[in-house]
C-alpha cells in the first residue's frame, strides 16, 4: 500500500488540510501551471480514472474548471446537473451517487446547496470526493487557487495582510479563505455590513473593521466577494440598495488611490460591475482576477492528482 | 550493516565526466543544434557537472540545456509502492530538429527514460534523442532502452542498488557507490 501524499482522502474542507498539504498542492500546481503553458497541455496521468462532477446547484465557473482540469490529466469525466437528474423525481442522494458508483467512477466532484452535504457524502461512499462548495460551508478549492495566486504575486502568504469584504454570513469563501490564510501565516480581516459580518467572527481569529477605507489603508491584498444579488429579493434586505451598497463598500479606483499605495485585487467571481467592484478596477492593473480563474485549473489538476494516488487500481 | 562498495571514487568520477564531455565534443560540436536535457529529479546534479566540464573545454561555445520530469509519463502511477511527486521542467527551446541528450545518473529497467521520452516528445519532434547515463546497470532492462555514452556499466546481484552521491553541504565527496538494498 502506498503511503499517501496528502493527509487526506477526500478534500472536503480547508480543515481536512495541514500546511504542508496545502504546501505540497501549490508545489505542485506550479508544476501543472507549466504544463498548462505547453503547446500539448495535457499530460497521461490519470488515464485510467474516471471522475463524476455532480453539480446539485448551478455553476459555470466552477464546474468548467474541474472538468479542464480532470481532462488535462487525462481522466474520463462524466458531467451531472440536478436540472436534468432523477433527483427531480425524488431520489436521495446516497441513492444517486450510488448509482453513478455503480459505473465503476474513481472519484468524486460534487456541489450541493445543504452545507456537510460532502462530510455526510464521505460516510457513505468509498471514493475520494472533492468538495466544490457545499451551501454556506466551504469551498476549499477556491481558497487554495485565491491563496496561490497570491503567493504568485508577493511570493508567500507570511505575514501578509489579506482583506475579505461583502457577504461573510452567507460566503463559502469568506470561511474556506480564512482557513486557508490561516494556515499559511497570513493575516485575516473582514469588512461589510454588520448585517453581513457574522456574531461568531472573533472566534476565527479575524480583525473586523466596518470602515472600508481604513480596512484598505491596512491591507496588502483586497478579496473582493460577489454580493449575492439573488439574497436581495427575500423579506430580509441586508442592506438599502445596491447603490448604497456600492457607496459604502464598492471598490473603485477614487478609494483605491486614496489610500496611495500597490493593492492587490481579488474577486471569485461571477462580477457584479459597478457593484461590489467598479469595471475600471475589475479590469485594471492591480486585479488578477483573471489569473484567478487561470490558476483555478492548475490547482484542480494539483488536488486531482495528488487524491488519485490514494486510489488503488483493482 | 549494509555493504558498500566504491565504483568511482572522486578522483574517477572526474575523469569519467571529462571523458563523457569529449565523447559529446565528438558527437555534437559546435552544439549548435543540441540540447542537452537532464532527467529529473537525479539527472540535474550530472547535467549540471557536464555543462561545468564543457564550459571548460568549449569557453566560448553556449550550450543549451534544461530538464524535464518524467513524473505525469510514468506507468507505476497508482501501482503502489512509490509515491509520485513532480518536480520542475524547463525546456528553453521548442525541440523541433533538434539534437537532444537526455541525461540521467543510473539507467536500470529504463521505464524512466520511457516516461522522459514522452515527456519530451511534448515540446516538439526532435531530429533525435541521445542517451547518456553515469552508470548503466546491466541486464536489468525492461524496455528496449540502450545509452549511447557511458560512463562505467556494471553488473550487480539482486538487491544490490546503485547510489551516485554529489558533494554538498551534506556530503563531504562524490562518489558512486555499490550497497545492499535496505530491506528494513
Amino acid at each position: 500500500m502506498a503511503e499517501k501524499l496528502l493527509s487526506t482522502k477526500h478534500l472536503l474542507g480547508i480543515k481536512d488540510l495541514s500546511v504542508k498539504d496545502i504546501q505540497l498542492i501549490f508545489d505542485h500546481a506550479d508544476e501543472f501551471k507549466e504544463v498548462l503553458q505547453r503547446p500539448i497541455k495535457r499530460v497521461p496521468s490519470l488515464r485510467d480514472v474516471t471522475v463524476a462532477n455532480l453539480f446539485f446547484e448551478n455553476s459555470t465557473r466552477t464546474r468548467l474548471s474541474f472538468e479542464l482540469a480532470q481532462k488535462r490529466l487525462s481522466a474520463d469525466v462524466v458531467n451531472f446537473s440536478a436540472a436534468t437528474s432523477s433527483v427531480k423525481k425524488g431520489e436521495t442522494l446516497v441513492d444517486t451517487v450510488n448509482n453513478i458508483l455503480a459505473m465503476k467512477v474513481d472519484m468524486v466532484v460534487m456541489r450541493h446547496a445543504s452545507p456537510g452535504a460532502a462530510i455526510f457524502l464521505s460516510q457513505h461512499i468509498d471514493v475520494p470526493i472533492i468538495n466544490a462548495g457545499d451551501g454556506t460551508h466551504e469551498h476549499p478549492t477556491q481558497a487554495l487557487l485565491d491563496a496561490y495566486s497570491i503567493r504568485e504575486k508577493l511570493g508567500s502568504l507570511k505575514n501578509k495582510k489579506v482583506l475579505i469584504v461583502g457577504d461573510i454570513t452567507h460566503s463559502r469563501v469568506a470561511l474556506s479563505n480564512i482557513d486557508c490564510l490561516q494556515k499559511m501565516g497570513a493575516k485575516v480581516m473582514v469588512c461589510g455590513p454588520s448585517t453581513m459580518i457574522p456574531k461568531y467572527i472573533h472566534s476565527l481569529g479575524v480583525e473586523v473593521e466596518y470602515n472600508f477605507d481604513k480596512a484598505l489603508a491596512w491591507c496588502d491584498v483586497a478579496n473582493m466577494l460577489r454580493i449575492q444579488l439573488e439574497r436581495q429579493d427575500g423579506d430580509v434586505r441586508l442592506f438599502p440598495s445596491l447603490r448604497e451598497y456600492h457607496l459604502q463598500y464598492g471598490l473603485t479606483a477614487e478609494r483605491l488611490e486614496k489610500v496611495k499605495k500597490e493593492i492587490i485585487v481579488m474577486h471569485p467571481g461571477p462580477i457584479n460591475r459597478g457593484v461590489e467592484i467598479s469595471s475600471e478596477v475589475a479590469d485594471g492593473d492591480y486585479s488578477i482576477i483573471l489569473d484567478q480563474v487561470e490558476n483555478g485549473v492548475a490547482v484542480r489538476m494539483a488536488v486531482i492528482y495528488l487524491l488519485a494516488q490514494g486510489i488503488q487500481r483493482n | 550493516m549494509s555493504k558498500k562498495r566504491v565504483l568511482l571514487d572522486e578522483g574517477l568520477l572526474g575523469v569519467v565526466i571529462k571523458r563523457l564531455c569529449l565523447q559529446l565534443s565528438e558527437n555534437y560540436y559546435p552544439f549548435e543544434n543540441t540540447v542537452l536535457i537532464g532527467l529529473q529529479p537525479r539527472g540535474i546534479n550530472l547535467l549540471t557537472a557536464i555543462i561545468d566540464e564543457l564550459k571548460n573545454i568549449h569557453p566560448n561555445i553556449q550550450i543549451v540545456h534544461g530538464c524535464v520530469d518524467p513524473t505525469f509519463y510514468r506507468d507505476d502511477f497508482r501501482r503502489g509502492d512509490k509515491q509520485l511527486l513532480a518536480h520542475t521542467t524547463k525546456i528553453p527551446v521548442h525541440l523541433d530538429g533538434k539534437n537532444v541528450v537526455l541525461i540521467d545518473d543510473v539507467l536500470f529497467t529504463g521505464r524512466t527514460i520511457r516516461a522522459g521520452i514522452e515527456a519530451l516528445l511534448e515540446y516538439g519532434r526532435p531530429e533525435k534523442i541521445d542517451l547518456l547515463v553515469l552508470i548503466n546497470r546491466k541486464f536489468s532492462r525492461e524496455l528496449p532502452i540502450e545509452p549511447l555514452m557511458i560512463g562505467k556499466s556494471v553488473d550487480h546481484y539482486d538487491g544490490q542498488k546503485v547510489r551516485v552521491v554529489w558533494k554538498s553541504e551534506k556530503e563531504k565527496e562524490s562518489q558512486v557507490l555499490l550497497q545492499q538494498e535496505n530491506n528494513g
